[in-house]
């Protein structure tokens, strides 16, 4: 991770910058009103930082267009002044991907908020990209019908900016993640041209740039609306909470569910230290003597549902479960939830500043994994509490720390580090569903060769030859790279570990 | 952790002779898809010494495999852990491989419900047109490691890179799967279809052919026999229904196979109405595929695709022919002329298989 970019005072500028600013201002104010263009620090200061609230830059401008033509006319005003462009959604992003740029726009897409249109025939909604997630199943709730993938922050992120970090949820294993669920998105390239990834129908013709546009954290287009996939909600839901002796125990229960053929709804799993802080926050029934709990959930037809249950309770008690608990209603389902759905706030509780990281790692490595993280808070002095989207093999680990403690922030970003590496090593990647943004570059380098980097910065020019949107993220440089002096590691499997990768 | 693979050597070594002569490729696995796409006039990289499953957990999810892997080794596979690929990828003959598959991109009549090819891409190993490997993606359920290189490679038929090995997600197969005729007209089973997908009912496929609607409803006992009585029709024995959707999948059935017109491949929003069309018709995925044989111009077929905001191509007929996608609008057309310099600036990977200009 690099050094905290703390630059939240109101910059100097010199003669030139301030001149080059002035042309910026002038051009931006012949395609916006002038109340949708900040450009004092004090108005700009709410946008110098997404969630990961350790790195903060204060924007040149920030402009809040509400229509398709001004989000165009300030993209191509961008291209002709050479000026970087940073879209934002609702700033919920834990990787910094929205971190402004010190001599750039920010591009607010907040005021695109309009749904478009719900069609329940063909169970879709149109959504402009500033919508956020929960409102789109709102808005489709009196059709029965829902959109399923339900990041924790749901209430207040975008739908653009699932879409740039390709989002999941809890209910991802058995619904899929944000690219699996969107059909098409519109927007406009950095030369404000209108462009058209996916659409109405399963497929295009041509390359499937649908799915490196989803994921692509701003970097490729800036996206307007959305075409999301709607699914009808399942009649009933009923979710297990079980408690292991172990987290092996817990591990091993959750391959036993797979390999019985079930894919569960939800399949969550977290460690002692965390149930006790989830407990204390939201006071869900959770069994405080657990050394892991289990959820999981199961959806469908009612029949369906009560089968499934009752296959999964036997296969948990089979694997050890210590104690075991079925929801009987919704009411008793979601107490079962809210803990795991505010493990983050919980967190919070624990600490001033918590930093999570989202890494990625086949499942039955997961033992191995805690153990390392274990060792690792002996290492740097700090406490980390876990939350793992076991379905998929996606591990939330919590940092604990004071960002104010300057050391506290490095030792915490040396334990991030540790952990994206040491999940490379286990065969698996160093994101999941929060991106890379500017927090994860320098782990870039050790899950990329030069090659593989140099052949992502030949995609972005391919879209955007001048490097204006969201420069400086995802991809690091290779003298970055060499600066942060980690070489890139093998991962897990491969079958070519003696080629070499440039 | 298997040892390196001789045919790696000879392909990244054909690939930089390739560059160096100006001389292009044609990479070819089974040879199952030559129908498909434009011509390419380029020797021969026979990518099927390249074979083997590297790994193949069940609980993992997740089956990693070298590309010239055939993929009826793959699906046997996976048979016997009990799972499969649930995007049910046409085979079209025996011989086909698995890095073949994934260049195709096409998937079958399970698509509407299970996702495509591409949903079930979660890694590849490549060589690209500089003759350089690079692994993108990996073996894992969720990555956001970078742009997802891996997933772009899904159905770009060879143009961006040699597929080496890929990694593919892969489901329990359904416990119970029963299919349920019912006579319908087209525009009968159009309505019918567009209703269906609002209802919690575990319709794993469907097909409109001849006056017959097909129906396969997939998943737990509970909830096939719910869907059963819910939707109702005479019930296809096990034997014939198996034999039916294979025909349908691999293109066997008359339909496909009989002599005749040019076969089109219409990929519509499936409320797309009722098309009259002169000529033989069949629908698949809610509506959202629809196969017709004819000679009419091409022009008039892409007409009415695009009027009803879909696309059309010209998926097989008795003589090749050079421009069988649906031409891109600006600026797609240039994000993919620039994204094939990216990877291939000598257009040396299968020039003309996808577009004429590359
Ligand atoms: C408490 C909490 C819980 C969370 N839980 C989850 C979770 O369960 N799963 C999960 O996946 N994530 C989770 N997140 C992370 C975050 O909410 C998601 O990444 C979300 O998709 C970001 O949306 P946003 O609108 O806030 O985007 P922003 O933070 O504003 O932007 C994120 C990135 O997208 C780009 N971007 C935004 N809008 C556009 C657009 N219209 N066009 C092009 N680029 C755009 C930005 O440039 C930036 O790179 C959580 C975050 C918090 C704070």
């Amino acid at each position: 991770m690099p050094a905290p970019l703390v630059d939240a005072s109101a910059p100097t500028r010199s003669a030139g910058s301030e001149a080059r600013r002035r042309e910026l201002l002038g051009a931006l104010a012949r395609v916006l009103s002038g109340e949708a263009i900040l450009a004092d620090s004090e108005a700009t200061a709410p946008f110098e930082c997404d969630a990961l609230s350790a790195y903060r830059v204060r924007p040149l401008v920030v402009v809040l267009p509400r229509t398709d033509e001004e989000v165009a006319g300030v993209l191509a005003a961008c291209r002709a002044l050479g000026t970087p462009v940073v879209a934002r959604g609702a700033g919920t992003g834990l990787s910094g991907g929205a971190l402004p740029h010190a001599e750039g726009v920010t591009l607010s897409l907040a005021r695109l908020n309009r749904i478009l249109a719900v069609d329940p025939v063909a169970c879709t909604a149109t959504v402009q990209a500033g919508v956020r997630n929960l409102a789109i199943s709102d808005a489709a709730a009196p059709h029965g019908l829902y959109y399923a993938p339900d990041p924790s922050s749901q209430l207040a992120c975008s739908i653009g900016g699932n879409v740039a970090e390709n989002s999941g949820g809890v209910h991802c294993l058995k619904y899929g993640l944000t690219l699996h669920n969107v059909l098409g998105v519109r927007g406009y390239t950095i030369d404000g041209e209108r462009i058209e990834f996916g659409g109405q129908a399963l497929d295009t013709p041509g390359l499937d740039l649908l799915s490196i546009v989803v994921g692509s954290e701003g970097m490729l287009a800036v996206v307007t609306e959305v075409t999301v996939r709607l699914l009808p909600r399942p009649e009933v839901a009923r979710c297990i909470l079980a408690s292991f002796a172990t987290v092996e125990a817990a591990g091993r229960a959750v391959a036993e569910v797979i390999a019985a053929g079930i894919i569960p709804a939800g399949l969550e799993l977290m460690d002692r230290p965390m149930v006790g802080a989830a407990e204390r926050f939201v006071h869900a029934g959770y069994d405080l003597d657990a050394a892991a709990i289990l959820l999981c959930e199961s959806d469908g037809t009612a029949t369906e549902v009560d089968a499934e249950i009752a296959r999964i309770t036997k296969l948990l008690t089979d694997c050890g479960a210590t104690r075991i608990e079925a929801s009987r209603d919704e009411a008793e389902r979601l107490r079962f939830w809210s803990g795991r759905k505010n493990a983050f706030a919980a967190s919070g509780q624990l600490s001033p500043d918590y930093m999570c990281m989202d890494s990625t790692i086949p499942r039955r490595r997961l033992a191995e994994m805690l153990r390392a993280i274990e060792g690792m808070q002996a290492r740097y002095g700090l406490t980390c509490v876990n939350v793992f989207h076991a379905g998929d093999g996606n591990l939330h680990p919590l940092i604990l720390f004071n960002a104010n403690d300057a050391d506290e922030l490095r030792r915490c970003e040396a334990f991030g580090a540790d952990i994206l590496e040491t999940s490379v090593r286990l065969g698996g990647t160093i994101s999941g569903e929060h991106g890379v943004g500017i927090e994860k570059l320098n782990s870039m380098c050790v899950q990329f060769s030069p090659a593989e980097r140099e052949q992502m910065f030949r995609i972005k020019r391919a879209f955007d030859p001048a490097e204006l949107l969201n420069p400086g993220k995802v991809i690091p440089t290779l003298h970055r790279c060499a600066e942060y002096g980690k070489m890139h590691v093998h991962r897990g499997v491969s079958a070519f570990p003696d080629l070499p990768r440039f | 952790m298997p040892a390196p693979h001789p045919h790696l050597d000879f392909l990244s070594e054909a690939i930089a002779t390739a560059r160096a002569a100006r001389r292009p490729v044609a990479i070819r696995g089974g040879g199952t898809k030559d129908f498909y796409g434009g011509p390419v006039a380029g020797d021969t990289l026979d990518v099927r010494p390249l074979s083997g499953i590297t790994s193949y957990e069940p609980t993992e999810l997740v089956i990693t495999a070298l590309a010239g892997t055939p993929l009826a080794e793959v699906e046997s596979v996976l048979a016997g852990g009990g799972q499969h690929l649930a995007f049910e990828p046409p085979r079209y003959g025996a011989g086909g491989t698995v890095g073949g598959m994934v260049a195709a991109g096409l998937s079958g009549p399970a698509r509407a419900r299970a996702g495509c090819v591409r949903d079930h891409v979660l890694g590849v190993t490549l060589i690209n047109g500089r003759g350089e490997f690079g692994t993108f993606g990996g073996q894992v359920m969720k990555n956001v490691a970078g742009y997802d290189v891996s997933r772009l490679l899904a159905g770009s038929l060879g143009v961006l890179g040699v597929l080496c090995e890929v990694s593919l997600k892969v489901v329990p197969r359904p416990v119970a799967s029963v299919t349920l005729v019912r006579s319908f007209d087209e525009s009968g089973a159009l309505s019918l279809l567009n209703t269906l997908h609002r209802r919690p009912l575990p319709l794993g496929a469907s097909a409109w052919y001849d006056g017959g609607l097909y129906l396969r409803l997939e998943g737990s006992e509970p909830a096939v026999a719910a869907g059963c009585a819910a939707l109702g029709g005479d019930r296809l024995d096990d034997t014939q229904a198996a034999a039916w959707w294979a025909g349908l999948r691999d293109q066997t059935q008359p339909f496909f196979a009989a002599p005749g017109p040019d076969l089109w491949r219409l990929s519509l929003p499936p409320t797309a109405p009722a098309i009259p069309l002169a000529g033989g018709q069949l629908i698949e995925w809610g509506g959202a595929l629809r196969w017709w044989r004819t000679d009419a111009p091409a022009e008039d077929v892409r007409r009415r695709a695009t009027v009803l905001g879909g696309h059309a191509t010209r998926f097989r007929g008795a003589r090749p022919v050079r421009d069988p996608f649906t031409p891109l609008p600006e600026p797609l057309r240039r994000v993919h002329r620039e994204l094939k310099k990216a990877f291939d600036p000598d257009h040396i990977l299968n020039p003309g298989r996808l577009y004429p200009e590359f």
